[in-house]
């Protein structure tokens, strides 16, 4: 389906937000730097790291966007052979 | 624009809600039986809770010119109890042919465990022997894919269900194409942190386009907001879409999704 807004017209319009987004995700990785204790080894700092760098890149080979690809990283795994190992 | 919401939990809100939700242009509403914020401890408590959707929610609701419809079922979290769950699936029949009930939901999957889906697959074949169409929850956040792929799987591996009589709700990202292409109809839910935002809900129709997809505000006692479907409306025409094709989106659908009921008498505006 078509979009009936142009690229310049989605970016004058989300510009701002988009700023306001980056800010706020920028002030809490500087309010985790801020409090006490070290949270480094934390695999949740592993997935927001990663999930920063898929937002900086195009649509991967597959064609699947950013947010799906981020949604993906945040997703605990799927095996087909569940039911085999549940018995149903 | 009148619209429908296809998904929300009227029990949790109060009747100022009703009122506003009426201002705003909803003519019609499904409430699928779900969580009470706690684990009730026997049938009797959702016998109680099925009759307050089939009774005293439609009455309430008519009041502000809003037509109310109900699905009946165990939620996934209580899914856990197994003994409990097989007993109000037993229970379930008795308001089946309430005039309200639309069907089987909102079942499906929390924690994506054995019992979740043992009790899925028996209230899958209670809206088989019935007839019924069925309305399905997915889980949330890191548990949604892995849900949604075994809820998929729970379906489309028994060839008495019929996908177009089948509603996978709080689609997201990652979940509304698949769904969409394995035949179902599909609901995106607008709700904050744990689901959908009304832009990215757009974003999704336009990339998955307006068919078999529907909106939902889920309103209910956590942070939701039950205005969530006009919501989406503002944003489809800031984004210049048709009227036609928010139409079709927040009203058309759910009515052809539901028409499938023989309980839905819906009655549109003139």
């Amino acid at each position: 389906m078509s979009i009936p807004m142009n690229s310049q017209q989605v970016l004058d319009r989300e510009y701002l937000e988009i700023r306001g987004k980056i800010l706020e995700v920028a002030a809490s990785l500087d309010r985790l730097e801020r409090a006490a204790g070290d949270v480094a080894q934390d695999p949740r700092m592993t997935l927001i790291q990663q999930g920063l760098q898929i937002a900086l890149q195009s649509n991967d080979a597959q064609g699947d966007s950013r947010a799906k690809q981020i949604q993906l990283l945040f997703s605990r795994e799927y095996a087909d052979s569940w039911r085999k190992e549940f018995e149903l | 624009m009148d619209y429908f919401d296809p998904h929300i939990h009227m029990v949790s809100r109060t009747t100022d809600d009703y009122e506003i939700l009426a201002k705003m242009g909803c003519v019609g509403m499904s409430e699928p039986a779900f969580w009470a914020g706690f684990d009730r401890g026997s049938v009797d408590s959702f016998r109680d809770y099925f009759h307050q959707l089939t009774d005293f929610e439609p009455q309430r609701a008519a009041q502000y010119g809003i037509q109310h419809f109900t699905w009946l079922c165990i939620n996934a979290k209580e899914a856990e109890n197994v003994e409990l769950s097989r007993e109000v699936i037993a229970m379930i029949p008795e308001f089946l042919d309430r005039p309200n009930v639309l069907g089987i939901g909102e079942i499906g999957l929390n924690k994506n465990t054995k019992n979740e889906s043992t009790i899925f697959l028996e209230h899958m074949e209670l809206a088989i022997q019935y007839n019924q169409q069925i309305l399905i929850h997915t889980p949330h956040l890191e548990d949604k894919y892995q849900g949604t792929r075994m809820i998929l799987d729970m379906l489309t591996a028994d060839s008495r269900i019929d996908p177009t009589r089948v509603l996978v709700d709080h689609v997201e990202e990652h979940t509304a194409a698949e769904v969409l292409d394995r035949g179902f109809w599909a609901g995106m839910t607008l709700y904050p942190i744990t689901k959908c935002t009304p832009q990215r809900a757009v974003d999704i129709i336009e990339m998955c386009g307006g068919e078999r997809l529907l909106v939902n505000s889920a309103g209910d006692w956590g942070p939701s907001k039950p205005t969530a479907v006009p919501d989406l409306i503002l944003e489809m025409r800031r984004r210049e879409h048709s009227e036609d094709l928010i139409r079709k989106v927040v009203y058309d659908n759910p009515l052809e999704f539901f028409s499938q009921s023989e309980n839905f008498n819906f009655q549109p505006r003139d």
